[in-house]
């Protein structure tokens, strides 16, 4: 048991992605080993160093109405419909003080419970921000002048704008913050949930993260930075993390939001609960603003702090949801960082999987989709396997899922989710069975 | 430009308030208020205020728009504008 005795649950999910508009459409799609990854069709996209990308499986302009759209930059957007559903799969009431957008149903179980919006919280990240917005309005200055350039710009790109607009939407005054640290953001949104939640300051919060960002200039700059995969002929084959010809990550966009709570306050609701967030890990590598430290130091202490976190012990961790990003040099690194910070008979029994071999890399939506994933995956016995895994990696010496969904035992099991983010960020999140 | 009617003005705003913020065209009518009556929030009216310059071929200053309170405001400052 962690220094805290206020245990925290997850009793809501939501999810917008490249495999699916919605969590179940999500998570089946992930199963069955489906490829979220594809060419994307822009004008001028031939003269792009990267031509493909994971974009949403729904457009937000399928399920909001554009005068919302209007006022939201498409990551809030897209933070939005992710938060709704976990809001109602949660067993919520629409929210008491809700402002949803005009013309659009407030989300919610009608009769359900009524959350006190003065004991809600909401901590969504996002890594860009609202860049389209950014270069979006530039352009309108540029060729129309500054009386054109829309009067929302400044609240559609700051990267705090989906925290804001999730909170309004559900009158959560306990608090709404946006953590920016890169593809480490919203891994640390689900990490600052749970000690929200264990200081007393709200008995629900609404975490998450959103990120959208496919853009030429992202193609554009981590192309020149050679992270990006450049498997132009074979957008769905691209991301293939541990495979021997995996060439670096491929950009996705997606949002995914939990609901967590106080053990106490779902019990006495009678709530649906996942899984539980049994604690959070995080470490600062101080080495380069882009390189990892080769010595894998940072990562390893995130994830055993992970485990002082949560009251863990090495042997209790089942299953990691790996940052593993298709890069050539990050994906064993990492693996050798698993090895550090649980030893090496521990990892040695650890089923690992990476999911970006078919979401794609979200960036600051990443640690929370994972997140979702990691639940789902002891709740529901079964960890996706790793596509376009056909040649592993001479190195790669621990137990990665390939070819099918790997079964998980029965009874107490927990897991761990990695995220690491440019700046030297390192957070694991540790989740555990509800049994 | 030709001189728009009463009438035309206002088919016109309801059709601007309708695609910005989705307001029904029949709730448009010459005596609301933008703020208390359609609950239009004072970025979207700068909104609003940008595509009418736009229809109607008038400019519409800055201080003048925070003295555009309701629907009949609007129609009595484009008409005078353009006559």
């Amino acid at each position: 048991m962690s220094k805290s005795q206020t245990r925290v649950v997850v009793t809501g999910l939501g999810a917008t992605t490249p495999l699916g508009g919605d969590l179940p459409s999500t998570w089946s799609a992930l199963l069955a080993g489906e490829s979220g990854i594809r060419s994307l069709d822009w004008e001028g996209v031939e003269d792009l160093p990267v031509r493909f990308a994971a974009t949403l499986k729904v457009d937000p302009a399928e399920v909001m109405p554009k005068q919302s759209l209007r006022r939201l930059d498409r990551n809030q957007a897209i933070a939005l419909i992710a938060a709704r559903e976990a809001w109602t799969s949660a067993g919520f009431a629409p929210a008491v003080s809700n402002k949803t957008m005009r013309n659009e149903e407030p989300a919610g179980v009608p009769g359900g419970f009524v959350v006190d919006g003065e004991r809600l919280g909401v901590v969504v990240s996002s890594g860009i921000g609202g860049l389209h917005t950014a270069l979006n309005s530039y352009e309108v200055f540029r060729e129309q002048g500054w009386s054109r350039v829309s009067p929302f710009t400044v609240p559609m790109l700051m990267p705090n704008g989906a925290s804001g607009h999730v909170g309004i939407e559900f009158g959560a005054t306990a608090g709404s913050h946006a953590l920016v640290s890169a593809c480490a953001s919203s891994g640390e949104a689900v990490g600052y949930a749970i000690d929200m939640i264990r200081a007393g300051r709200a008995d629900v919060v609404i975490c998450g993260g959103t990120e959208s960002c496919i853009h030429p200039l992202q193609m554009a700059s981590f192309g020149r930075m050679r992270a990006m995969s450049t498997r132009n002929e074979e957008p769905a084959r691209a991301s293939r993390p541990y495979d021997k010809n995996r060439d670096g990550f491929v950009l996705g966009e997606g949002a995914a939001m939990l609901i967590l709570e106080s053990e106490e306050h779902a019990r006495a609701r009678g709530a649906r609960v996942h899984g539980i967030a049994a604690g959070c890990g995080y470490s600062n590598d101080a080495y380069d603003i882009v390189l990892p430290d080769p010595s894998g130091g940072g990562q390893a202490k995130a994830m055993q702090r992970a485990l002082a976190d949560a009251g863990l012990k090495p042997e209790d961790i089942v299953h990691i949801n790996a940052h593993a990003t298709s890069t050539p040099s990050g994906d064993v690194a990492e693996l050798n960082s698993i090895k550090a910070g649980l030893g090496e008979e521990a990892a040695a029994k650890v089923v690992i999987t990476a999911t970006k071999s078919m979401t794609g890399h979200l960036l600051g939506g990443a640690g929370a989709l994972e997140s979702v994933f990691t639940i789902l995956a002891l709740r529901d016995g079964l960890v996706p396997a790793v596509a376009n895994l056909e040649d592993l990696d001479d190195e790669v010496d621990l137990d990665i899922v390939r070819d099918e969904p790997r079964k998980l035992a029965d009874g107490p099991a927990a897991a761990l989710n990695n995220s690491f983010g440019f700046g030297g960020h390192n957070v694991s999140v540790a989740f555990q069975r509800a049994l | 430009m030709a001189v728009a009617t009463e009438q035309q003005i206002l088919d016109g705003l309801a059709e601007i308030i309708d695609e910005i913020v989705g307001i029904d065209k029949s709730e448009v009518t010459p005596e609301k208020n933008f703020i208390d009556d359609l609950d239009i929030d004072s970025l979207s009216m700068v909104e609003i205020a940008v595509a009418a310059q736009d229809r109607f071929g008038v400019e519409i200053p800055d201080d003048e728009l925070r003295n555009l309170k309701s629907v009949q405001d609007v129609i009595n400052f484009v008409q005078k504008l353009q006559s």
